[in-house]
């Protein structure tokens, strides 16, 4: 098996000492979360880190909770937990939707929240999810904490909002009555990164759409959503007319790349078929017609 | 760096690098073979071990990040000289052939029954999808796992 | 043959043949599994494997001095050292030769360039990236169809002579006749069919420890074989060691599929390691190496044509195949054979004219070909011929299943011979047909589909149901017709029955998971009715074994089966013979039952094996001529190969909008004769039917145009999990093969060979399409649907 260069490595006993750390190691010192993402890529060889700061011992920012009237998920929140989560499947049922196609149950039970929007892969499932909820991301430094939409986290592929010296603490998401959420994705195999994937929260008010988010993960959708798509619906009745044009308009201003998951055309295509069926199914959710 | 590890009850330690990887801890320095590995890409499962009682894969986990915490391997299944029913399970289901990802297989089986105990099909399923077999089609696997969860380790003992 | 009522151990196993749990899962479930990797010799080191990023470059410099100076490295090996020892080439299992190490030119990504050896196998890694090489990027073959055009850049300058990139052109058959029967027919479908390039993958890659004596001289490596005592004598001709010096071990094999008979540089480079260092080393390949450097499987470009009456019956088919060899021409199969035994593409069915032309060409890739359970080259026979069944259905408008009916071979149409000279000589396939439609509900299953068509929406998920019937010929074989680089496919067998009665069968074949330490204890147990738990299976290790060619092309049970088969016949004659001595009468007098030798109409006066086996080591006088002991040594020459064959049935649900395919049913009907241990033969089945999901629906190494192995992890080599696989239905019939000692057929490959025609063919019918090529990922079939299919084999574009 392939193994990774040589690091040093420190154990974070606190956000304040991951901060420190942090700041002591510059550039090349890196996170390690869950690792399921930054190991992997060491054993390769394609990332070498002069040193891992570990913040497994961070469990208190572990939790999921309902925080007035946000929902309060911390960073290093495991996916399984996200995944069994009473209190957010009672709010959004995407979370679960996406958790459960998400790498395998072996990878949940390590890989974090803070850790997958932090890696920032352009095919990140919780990045098009958050994204859609228009979520907000907490970042800390040692001398600040600050606010992110989760609509500005993401400034390229692997690349955040997220400076050298600070941590991504927790994620918050409002709370939106009488929503309905859900994931569509597409994948060659069960595990496998997106071929392209889709999700979004409908809040209906008077019978129109009220509010709505969408997300769009690996089909290369600035921010992982389509804020046009989204003004289109707004005021609208959820009719079928509705959300095909507003799918269309996701599947034309998105920038799908042509890989070995399938070419662009292709993708392109799934992104209008998958925010349709994650709009229908929101719609079908908020107006408790689908349980 | 010094590290200790509880691995199947018994305190170990080792003086070693930071890169080591846990399965190579426990293949390597203990001598515990049972786990194998498979891929290089975290794809396979085959190196799957528990971590404070959850199954992950021991080959994306640094043996430092396990210093002070617990480790069950596939070697501490068999208690007293009785196999646990999962294990008696794939041998009487015929649950295995080459017996590479069984360890990997057994160690989820055993998670999963701890956790529902009486899991449907679609659910066994679920819980191996991280474990890949080339030799048995999965299958037998599941109906092994169904006999474990139907059979006490009183009837494994019988 | 019939099975008569087999009596129980007192352990509770069959005294035969029977469903029994195996022998070998009491270490596997404990992980006590004794596998290459497990191995730990004292100051054992261990080596790693620099090779090339590029697919066809010249080396211009190797510089080691950084690797050689780190700290932990004990020795660094390149093509140059190798020279010296003539060891830089080895010939491959083709007759043609293999780099060991790049000398001149790199040829393939992935190639074996540098070797080197250190103190622990972090250390090795880390001096892989101080090793400089300077390579010179040449013109790439990355595309089969691209490799005899006037430009192709020549891929083996290193061959004197050679001036392109062809291998060989193989025929058989009658093209004449085929031109003729084709002219004149009522209906001729050609299609252009892919079998695209795929990997065997065993969860264990592949491995070695070497461990050179120098005091004794002896050389002992364990090593994921499927074939140790070939490897054995491969290594004394190769390395010109003296082979009785030589010990090959096959410990645990964690899956073999092909992908473990031939031999790999790194084998001969840990050899090498081991004898420049004085000590053990270990090399054990990683996942990105084994799917890029060993033995990939099919890579077939297949254009065939069906002749056929307006009313469906079949009168000719003729098959041009563009067969990828990659860069060294390596495949493991008889001599004879260079196609192997691709030429059984008429299938199942009543064929009067055929014609197939091979060329084999070289190609900037990995080398191999024959791997991946195909039963040399049946898996590519058996899809042509089936995927071709449902083009001619297609255009037909017939039902798949009603025209295969029509067609197969009926019973006594056998002993048959194929128009490529093949005779097969049993089988009932129209039984095993309707069998498999019974399982399914077929008549059913198409009133579904039916009345889904008639009423569709944007959403309904278009339902297919797809057949495939296989024959395929294994056991290879006999040895006038059959070797593998000069050594007769014929393998020993030996049986020694000790003076209590228990016993030790030895094995040349070498099991990979597929329980030969259980089915052939029930073989010996079947023929000389001592328990199975009473019979030890030794195997695996070249100084305790008999001679044989070893594991795959599902030859084991055919072959040293009959072997284990024809030695307790032998013991049980013997044992007459003792008891005749031991009971002061005439052999004819004596009948045999349930273990036992007695007197005809005095049952009271008879002698157990166990009796008898103590009898023989006693001082019991024994008549003139008969030796002591109860022992029998055999090598078993096949007089033919064996016929297993199959019905299977696939049900699908496709996404009309994605493209996403979800295999609802599989159903098989196997024959592979009677059935030794009936849980085992199912098993088997059940994982060459997952085979066929993976490469219908997933798997596939592909190359961009720069020859980048696209395939080479296992985020992109996809294999099957337990959430694409349905739950299998098995049924069977039972045809014994007319001259295998127990009727026994073999099995291990039925499945891989069958399933991919019929998960294929169940998806194109819920496209209503005539063709598309595997892997079916939910990309490809979007685009079949689009009317612009993608070619598997390359990248995406």
């Amino acid at each position: 098996m392939q193994v990774p260069a040589p690091f040093a490595y420190e154990r974070a006993t606190s956000v304040e000492h991951a901060l420190s750390l942090l700041e002591q190691g510059g550039s090349e010192a890196r996170l390690l979360a869950g690792g399921h993402s930054l190991l992997p890529m060491m054993k390769l060889r394609l990332a070498r880190p002069e040193t891992l700061i570990d913040i497994n011992g961070l469990t208190d920012l572990d939790y999921v909770t309902l925080d007035g009237t946000e929902l309060a998920i911390g960073a290093m929140t495991r996916h399984a937990t996200v995944l069994d989560s009473a209190v957010l499947g009672e709010h959004y049922r995407i979370f679960a939707d996406a958790e459960r196609v998400i790498a395998d149950p072996l990878v949940r039970n390590r890989g974090t929240i803070g850790g997958s929007i932090c890696q920032a892969d352009p095919a990140e499932d919780l990045s098009a999810v958050l994204s859609a909820l228009r979520a907000t991301a907490v970042i800390r430094s040692s001398t600040a904490t600050r606010t992110v939409a989760l609509r500005d986290f993401h400034r390229g592929p692997y690349e955040t909002a997220v400076g050298t010296a600070e941590i991504l603490t927790e994620i918050r998401v409002p709370v939106r009555p009488g929503v309905g959420s859900a994931y569509e994705k597409v994948e060659r195999r069960a595990g496998d990164w997106a071929v392209a994937a889709a999700g979004a929260f409908v809040q209906l008010r008077d019978g129109v759409i009220g509010d709505v988010g969408i997300g769009l993960a690996a089909v290369g959708a600035a921010h992982f959503t389509c804020p046009e798509a989204e003004a289109a619906l707004l005021g609208q009745a959820p009719s079928a007319e509705a959300v095909g044009a507003a799918a269309a308009i996701c599947a034309r201003s998105c920038h799908p790349q042509t890989d070995q998951r399938g070419p662009e055309d292709y993708k392109r295509h799934l992104a209008r078929v998958l925010v349709e069926r994650a709009l229908n199914r929101s719609i079908a959710r908020a107006g408790g017609t689908e349980r | 760096m010094q590290v200790t590890v509880t691995v199947n009850g018994e305190e170990t330690s080792g003086d070693i690098e930071p890169r080591l990887l846990l399965v190579h801890y426990l293949r390597n320095h203990l001598g515990l073979r049972g786990t194998h590995w498979g891929c290089d890409t975290s794809n396979c499962g085959a190196c799957t071990v528990w971590l404070d009682g959850l199954p992950v894969k021991s080959c994306t986990t640094l043996a430092v990040q396990a210093d002070g915490r617990r480790v069950r391997t596939v070697e501490d299944l068999e208690t007293g000289g009785v196999l646990d029913p999962v294990q008696e399970g794939f041998v009487q289901e015929h649950g295995l052939q080459c017996g590479f990802c069984t360890p990997g297989m057994l160690m989820m089986a055993r998670a999963l029954l701890d956790r529902d105990p009486d899991p449907d099909t679609t659910t066994i399923r679920e819980a191996i999808s991280g474990n890949l077999c080339r030799c048995t089609g999965y299958e037998n696997i599941v109906r092994a796992v169904r006999w474990a969860a139907e059979h006490t380790t009183a009837e494994v003992t019988a | 043959m019939t099975v008569t009522e087999v009596p129980t151990s007192a352990a509770g196993n069959p005294i035969g043949f029977g469903r029994m749990i195996r022998k070998e899962d009491a270490r596997f479930v404990r992980g006590q599994g004794n596998y290459v990797d497990d191995i730990n010799l004292p100051g054992m080191l261990h080596g790693a494997l620099l090779r090339s990023s590029y697919a066809h470059a010249r080396i211009v410099s190797i510089d080691t001095t950084a690797a050689e100076a780190h700290p932990k490295v004990k020795a660094v090996i390149t093509g140059k050292i190798l020279e010296t020892l003539k060891l830089a080439w080895m010939p491959t299992l083709s007759g043609d030769v293999q780099s060991v190490l790049a000398t001149d030119k790199v040829r393939f990504q992935g190639q074996e360039v540098a070797f080197v050896v250190a103190e622990d196998e972090y250390a090795a890694r880390d001096a892989l990236e101080l090793i400089e090489v300077e390579y010179e990027p040449l013109g790439v073959v990355a595309d089969a169809r691209r490799a005899l055009l006037p430009d192709a850049p020549l891929i083996r300058d290193d061959l004197e002579g050679r001036t392109d990139n062809k291998i060989y052109d193989w025929e058989a058959g009658d093209a004449a006749r085929c031109d003729e029967v084709f002219a004149h027919a009522d209906v001729v479908v050609a299609e252009d069919i892919i079998y695209p390039r795929v990997h065997p993958a065993p969860m264990e890659t592949c491995g070695a420890v070497a461990s050179m004596d120098k005091v004794t001289g002896k050389l002992t490596i364990w090593t994921t074989t499927q074939a140790p005592h070939a490897h054995r004598t491969l290594y004394a001709l190769v390395a010109g060691l003296p082979e009785h010096k030589i010990q090959v071990i096959s410990p645990d094999i964690g899956g073999g599929f092909g992908n473990k008979v031939g031999i790999y540089p790194g084998y001969v480079c840990a050899i090498v390691g081991s004898i420049v260092t004085g000590a053990p080393v270990k090399w054990v390949e990683d996942r990105s190496e084994n799917l890029m450097s060993t033995s990939f499987a099919r890579d077939y470009h297949m254009h065939g044509e069906i002749a056929a009456t307006r009313d469906g019956k079949v009168l000719g088919l003729r098959v041009n195949v563009l067969a990828d060899h990659g860069a060294f021409n390596g495949v493991a199969q008889p001599t004879k054979f260079p196609a192997g035994f691709f030429h059984i593409f008429t299938g199942s069915y009543d064929y009067p004219a055929a014609h197939c032309k091979v060329t084999a060409v070289y190609s900037n890739k990995a080398p191999g070909g024959v791997a991946y359970a195909c039963s040399f080259r049946i898996t590519e026979a058996v899809y042509l011929v089936e995927r071709m069944m449902d083009c001619l259905a297609f255009e037909l408008k017939r039902d798949p299943a009603e025209l295969r009916m029509q067609n197969l071979l009926r019973p006594e149409q056998f002993p048959y011979t194929t128009p490529t000279g093949w005779e097969y000589d049993s089988g009932d396939y129209p039984r095993a047909l309707t069998e498999a439609m019974r399982i399914a509900g077929y008549d059913e299953l198409r009133r579904e589909q039916a009345a889904r068509r008639a009423d569709p929406s944007d959403d309904t998920p278009l339902m297919g149901i797809g057949l495939s019937f296989f024959t395929e010929g294994v056991g290879a074989g006999p040895r006038k017709h059959m070797d593998i680089l000069g050594l007769g496919m014929a393998d020993g067998c030996e049986l020694r029955i000790h003076p209590t009665g228990k016993a030790q069968l030895r094995l040349s074949v070498q099991t990979q998971g597929q329980g030969h330490e259980t089915t052939f204890a029930q073989i010996v147990s079947h023929v000389i009715g001592i328990p199975p738990e009473d019979i030890e299976v030794i195997h695996g290790d070249t100084d305790n074994t008999p001679f044989g060619l070893g594991t795959y092309g599902s030859r084991s049970t055919p072959v040293s089966g009959a072997a284990a088969a024809v030695a307790a016949q032998r013991v049980k004659e013997k044992a007459r013979i003792v008891a005749a001595a031991a009971l002061e009468c005439s052999v004819d007098d004596l009948e045999w039952e349930h273990g036992r030798w007695f007197v005809k109409g005095d049952p009271e006066q008879g002698k157990t094996m166990q009796e008898l086996a103590m009898a023989a080591h006693s001082s019991l006088e024994l008549p003139e001529g008969v030796e002591g002991h109860l022992d029998a040594s055999v090598v078993y020459n096949p007089p033919n190969l064996t016929y297993p064959f199959g019905a299977y049935i696939c049900v699908v649900d496709v996404d009309p909008q994605t493209g996403v395919v979800k295999v609802r049913r599989f159903i098989a009907v196997d024959d592979c004769g009677p059935r030794i241990n009936p849980m085992i033969v199912e098993g088997q089945i059940h994982g060459g039917l997952a085979d066929g999901i993976g490469m219908a629906l997933m798997e596939v190494i592909a190359f961009d145009a720069e020859g980048n192995n696209l395939g080479g992890s296992f985020m992109d080599y996809l294999l099957p999990t337990s959430m694409e696989c349905p739950s299998w239905e098995l049924g069977e019939t039972v045809t014994p093969s007319p001259h295998h000692p127990i009727g026994a057929k073999g099995v291990g490959e039925s499945a891989t060979v069958g399933s991919p025609a019929a998960v294929v063919n169940a998806v194109l019918d819920a496209l209503q399409i005539r063709q598309a090529d595997m892997p079916l990922t939910p990309a490809a079939v979007w685009r079949a649907m689009q009317g612009r299919p993608l070619r598997p084999d390359l990248a995406i574009e």
